[in-house]
This record gives C-alpha cells, sequence and structure tokens, in this order.
C-alpha cells in the first residue's frame, strides 16, 4: 500500500491536534509515515502510533529552532526521498504552508493549501477547499509530481487507529539556504489555559461592540462556561482589546469549530472568511439589520451587555 | 551604493464584490472591479518607509497580470513608489502559485534588487506562498509575514508573531520580505502623489523578455487542477429573536437543544 508523508506539528513532543487529524486523512489515501523534527521529536512517537502513524521518522538538530523554515524543508525533502509517497499532508499552519510550498518546488511538484477535505480520487487525492470567504466550494488536484497538500484544523474526526509506530532515524543533511534567516529571539505565547483558537469545538467572539478591553472579561466568562476559545473581530484587535493572535478572519486565524458565537460583531466579509465553515452560528448584535445575521442558526437581536451575562449565567445553571 | 527594493503587487477583484469563477474555472477577472491588493499597500508602505530611512535607495513595484493591473501599480506609484514594472502576456492566463513565482523570481533578477518587500497573502487566493516560493527560486533568506520591518547596513531585521512564539529574525540581503497588515497603516496617496504618479515610468515586460516558455506557465502549466467550483447554498435562514428580557435565556435553549450545554 502506497505510505503518506504526514508532518509533525509539535511542541517539545506533544503533537499539536491537527497533526492527528492528518492521520485520519491520510490513512484515506494509504499508510501514515509521520516526520518529526526538532526537540522532543521521538517523543512523539506514542501519540502518533496510536493514531495510525506506521512509521515515525524523526531528526532533531539545533537548526530547526535557530533558523527559519528551510531547515525543515530540507528534512521533508530528505524523508520525501526516503519513502517516496503517495502524498504529502502538512497543517496549515503559516509556517506549515510555507515549508510545503518550498518542498513541492524542491520535487517538482504542485501543491494546494488550506484543504478542508480530501478523498482518494482515480488520479489521486482530491482536495476540497473554501473560497472567496467560503462562498465556494472546489475540488482540486495536483497534476504533477507528488501531490502536497495543506489542511486545515477541524477538517477531520481524530480517530484512534493503532499502528506500529516504529520510530526511525532521518538523515538529514541541511542546504547552503539553511541557515539564511536567524532566530536570534524568541518569545512563547502565555498560555490563557483556554483551547486552542484554531482547534477549539467552541469559539465565543467579540467584536467593536464589546467596547472596551475591560468589557472582553464578559467574553471571556461565557467563554469559559462553554469551556471555549475567545475570538475578536480586527475592529476589536485594532483597538487594542484583544490580542492579534486571537484575531478571527482572513488576517487572523481561519476556524472551523462546531459552534461559533459573534457578539457586537458586524460580519465584514473578511470576517466571515474565517468562520464561515463553522457548524453552527450564533450571534448577538443590536443591529437587526447587520450582516452576521444572515449567516446565523441563532440569532438573538440585542444588547449584548444584557444577552451575554445571561446566556453565561444560564449555561452554568445547566451546567450545575 | 542605492538600495534596490522591488515590491510585489497583486491586482486583485474586490473582496466586497461578488467574486466568481470564470468558465474555464479561473478567476474571473473581467466582471469584477479589481483593484491593488489591500495586503500589499502594507508591503508598499514598508518599502517607502525603509527607502526614506536609507541614505539612497529606489522603490520598484512590480506586478503580473492583465492589463487592468496597471491599476494597482498607478496606486502604488501614487503612494510614492519611483518606478514600476508590469509584466503582462496572454499565455500567464490561468498561472499558478508555482508559475507566479517563477515569473516574479525572472523579473526580480531582471529588475535588479537588494530586497524584495511582498504582501502577506493575496486577498484572492490567499494562499500565502508565493515570497517563500520566490525566496526558494532566487536561492536568498526568506524573512517572512513580519508584523515589523528594520534594514540597517546591509541586515534586515524583524518580528514575526506565530502561534507559539514571537520570534526576532535576522537576515543578511539580498532577502525576500513579507509584511503583515500589524506592520503599520498604509499611507493615501496625496493629490500631488497621484498627480507625480502620472509620470513615473512603468515598463512593459512579457515572457520572452523573462525567458519563460510559455508551457511553463498559464493553465497549461499549472500544477494543479480546479475540477469543479460550487457556489455554497446560501446558509438557511436561521431563527431569528428579537431580545425582550428573555434573549439570553433563549439562547440558552437553542444551545441545549443543539447539546452544546
Ligand atoms: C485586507 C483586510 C483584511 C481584514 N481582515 C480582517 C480579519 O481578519 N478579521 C476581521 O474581523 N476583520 C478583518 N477586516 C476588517 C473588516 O472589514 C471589518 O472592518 C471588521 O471585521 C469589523 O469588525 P466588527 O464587526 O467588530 O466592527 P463593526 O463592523 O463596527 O461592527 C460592530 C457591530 O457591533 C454591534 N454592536 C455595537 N454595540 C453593541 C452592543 N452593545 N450589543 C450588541 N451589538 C452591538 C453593531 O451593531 C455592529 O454590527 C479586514 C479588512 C481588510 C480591508
Ligand atoms: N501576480 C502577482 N504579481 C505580483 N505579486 C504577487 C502576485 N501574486 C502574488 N504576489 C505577491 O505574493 C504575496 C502573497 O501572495 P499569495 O501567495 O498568492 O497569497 C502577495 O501579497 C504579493 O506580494
Amino acid at each position: 500500500m502506497a505510505e503518506v508523508l504526514v508532518y509533525v506539528d509539535h511542541v517539545d513532543g506533544a503533537v499539536r491536534k491537527p497533526t492527528l487529524e492528518l492521520l485520519t486523512l491520510a490513512r484515506r489515501l494509504g499508510e501514515p509515515v509521520a516526520v518529526a523534527l526538532g526537540n522532543g521529536a521521538a517523543d512523539t512517537a506514542a501519540a502518533l502510533a496510536e493514531h495510525g502513524a506506521v512509521k515515525v521518522l524523526t531528526h532533531d538538530a539545533s537548526e530547526y529552532a535557530d533558523y527559519l523554515v528551510v531547515p525543515k524543508v530540507d528534512a521533508l525533502q530528505a524523508a520525501h526521498e526516503a519513502v517516496s509517497p503517495a502524498a504529502v499532508l502538512v497543517p496549515s499552519s503559516a509556517e506549515g504552508k510555507e515549508i510545503a510550498a518550498r518542498l513541492a518546488l524542491r520535487i517538482g511538484s504542485g501543491i494546494i493549501t488550506d484543504a478542508v477535505d480530501l478523498e482518494a480520487g482515480d488520479e489521486g487525492p482530491v482536495a476540497t477547499q473554501s473560497v472567496f470567504a467560503a462562498s465556494y466550494s472546489t475540488k482540486t488536484r495536483v497534476i504533477k509530481g507528488t501531490p502536497v497538500i495543506t489542511v486545515k484544523p477541524n477538517s477531520a474526526a481524530v480517530e484512534a487507529a493503532p499502528a506500529a509506530g516504529a520510530v526511525e532515524a532521518l538523515s538529514v543533511s541541511f542546504s547552503a539556504q539553511a541557515t539564511g534567516t536567524k532566530v536570534t529571539g524568541r518569545t512563547p505565547r502565555e498560555s490563557t489555559g483556554r483551547p486552542e483558537l484554531t482547534e477549539a469545538a467552541i469559539v465565543v467572539s467579540g467584536g467593536r461592540g464589546v467596547n472596551g478591553a475591560d468589557n472582553f472579561a464578559i467574553i471571556e466568562a461565557l467563554a469559559d462556561s462553554l469551556g471555549a476559545a475567545v475570538g475578536a473581530s480586527r475592529a476589536a484587535v485594532d483597538a487594542g482589546w484583544y490580542p492579534h493572535t486571537n484575531q478571527v478572519g482572513q488576517t487572523g486565524k481561519s476556524v472551523s469549530p462546531q459552534l461559533y458565537i459573534a457578539n457586537g460583531i458586524s460580519g465584514a466579509i473578511q470576517h466571515r472568511a474565517g468562520m464561515q465553515t463553522s457548524k453552527t452560528i450564533v450571534a448577538v448584535n443590536k443591529d437587526a439589520e447587520a450582516p452576521i445575521f444572515e449567516l446565523v442558526d441563532f440569532g438573538v437581536v440585542g444588547d449584548l451587555f444584557d444577552v451575554v451575562p445571561q446566556l453565561t449565567d444560564e449555561v452554568k445553571a445547566r451546567k450545575g | 551604493m542605492s538600495l534596490r527594493i522591488v515590491v510585489t503587487v497583486k491586482y486583485v477583484p474586490d473582496a466586497t464584490g461578488d467574486r466568481h469563477f470564470a468558465d474555464d474555472l479561473t478567476v474571473d477577472r473581467d466582471d469584477v472591479d479589481g483593484l491593488l491588493s489591500e495586503l500589499d499597500e502594507y508591503a508598499v508602505e514598508q518599502a517607502l518607509q525603509i527607502a526614506e530611512n536609507a541614505d539612497d535607495a529606489e522603490v520598484t513595484v512590480l506586478t503580473v497580470g492583465p492589463e487592468d493591473a496597471k491599476d494597482a501599480l498607478r496606486k502604488a506609484l501614487s503612494m510614492g513608489a519611483d518606478k514600476a514594472i508590469h509584466v503582462e502576456d496572454d499565455d500567464l492566463h490561468g498561472t499558478d502559485a508555482i508559475g507566479t513565482s517563477l515569473v516574479l523570481a525572472k523579473a526580480i533578477e531582471k529588475a535588479g534588487y537588494d530586497l524584495v518587500i511582498s504582501g502577506m497573502a493575496s486577498t484572492d487566493g490567499t494562499m500565502g506562498v508565493v515570497p517563500a516560493l520566490v525566496a526558494e527560486r532566487l536561492g536568498v533568506p526568506q524573512v517572512t509575514l513580519l508584523s515589523e520591518v528594520s534594514v540597517e547596513d546591509g541586515v534586515v531585521t524583524g518580528r514575526r508573531d506565530g502561534d507559539a512564539a514571537s520570534e526576532q529574525l535576522q537576515a543578511q540581503l539580498p532577502a525576500i520580505v513579507s509584511v503583515t497588515d500589524q506592520s503599520g497603516e498604509a499611507r493615501y496617496p496625496s493629490f500631488k502623489g497621484i498627480m507625480a504618479a502620472k509620470k513615473k515610468p512603468v515598463e512593459s515586460w512579457d515572457l520572452s523578455d523573462l525567458d519563460i516558455e510559455a508551457e511553463e506557465v498559464g493553465l497549461d502549466g499549472a500544477f494543479t487542477k480546479v475540477e469543479t467550483a460550487t457556489e455554497r447554498p446560501a446558509r438557511t435562514a436561521g431563527t431569528i429573536v428579537k431580545d425582550e428580557g428573555e434573549g439570553g435565556k433563549q439562547l440558552a435553549e437553542f444551545l441545549a437543544g443543539q447539546k452544546f450545554i
């Protein structure tokens, strides 16, 4: 059976959820072979085996942390040569897309980014993409070389499927370009204790209607009652009320949770681009004409300062 | 010596218009008004600031696109860029990211450069991969997705705000930079700028000027193929209630019905 390379996104050996989703998709195409790089690479093996990786190729070197993108491209290229896979799957983060693109160019292949679904086809994998702010859905195929495809978080359910997950050392020689861009400093993001925005099952967002940084406590309280991540519109971020890392939309994160709750957000096309594929959408907005209401499964026309706290109390009461 | 900055800008269909696909499943660029991609305005802005802080610098804006893409160049010139290059050729129709990066890389080399500045992503394709591809082709460092950038003594430094961490980056010129919409508001063209832009040089190059064969680009040269494009059915209208004191509770009722609580 054909092998499918899966690039592993992990933090010091802890595998991030989108990679486990990739393993689910990879199994539709062949046998997943994972590639884990950098500090803690070998520690990823147990989780990857649990979710279907037949092999885990690992390599650790200081270059992965000290230089931008290219060392990882060199390693993925080495894995591609070693395995001759039927496809290469990479999580659709900003970095993942850059790694995937450079790899595709090197191996003479086409690249598809931001797939939201993947199926085996007669002529290779067929990727579903959601384009023009999710107003269109396309099916696309790579027609030259080994398909290189980046896949968005929440595109598939994580499924346990125990496999061997045999760890093998990958041998990598770095290219002349590998040390071109030096990482001279790194400030890790402080953990909020809330779920990761792109991975969360529920996202509660606030926009200009929240009207102040302090008022975001109302949004956070609702999020915490539901075990949700917190998002923000660009208007709220630009006003300095909430960090840019939480921005949802075209130039922020693209989310696809089971439930999206928009509070005081009008629903501009650039915001919709980042949340329109959510399964269920709910909004609270005092303007009945706000475009966000065109998308909702349930909407409340009202003042968020009345509605949101009442909802939070009700959620807490129901959860006991 | 003068610092040669090339800014890559894309002409895109207006995101607030009704964007759709043409019969050949390429982005329809005829029926929708186009403009300079808003995200590339940030690239022009940073180029102008870097040029202003340098002893001697020249900013060239470069686009690969149809006839109308001149509008995007004109806008960048009126913001303050010095000159423009328009790569235009009928055989470019349907070019994908890999092909676009080939054309850009060849044009950048022909133009001569110390620093290339791109936007974080185009607002139509939104792939965010072209700058990395151009860096790979030119074999120079990629210093991408910066929310802060500066150039001094032949070294570019910047801040990249990633998912897990915020990173400080550094590379020697020549290099390829891309900037995000966090890098600083783009300036509006002044009246003087708009008038001056009319006299600024715009060169036109076609594929033969860049030694690129027609088969390497366009729909025929594409590495990917869109097989179907379907308009997403509009979401069916949901329930909308007006808050009369019970809005939060009604919403909770809905969420409970959907098993979210
Ligand atoms: C290139 C580009 C990229 C962009 N990228 C993004 C992006 O990634 N993400 C993004 O979000 N935007 C993005 N934008 C901006 C986008 O166009 C909108 O400006 C932005 O989304 C508006 O945010 P908002 O809905 O919070 O604010 P507004 O549009 O001002 O809407 C505020 C809403 O709050 C409601 N409201 C006010 N007070 C209350 C209250 N007390 N109770 C209930 N409702 C209330 C109002 O009725 C209104 O509908 C981008 C724009 C461009 C040009
Ligand atoms: N046709 C083009 N002409 C000039 N620059 C482009 C073109 N396509 C992409 N770019 C540049 O590459 C960046 C990223 O584009 P993309 O990878 O398509 O999202 C854009 O912000 C532009 O700076």
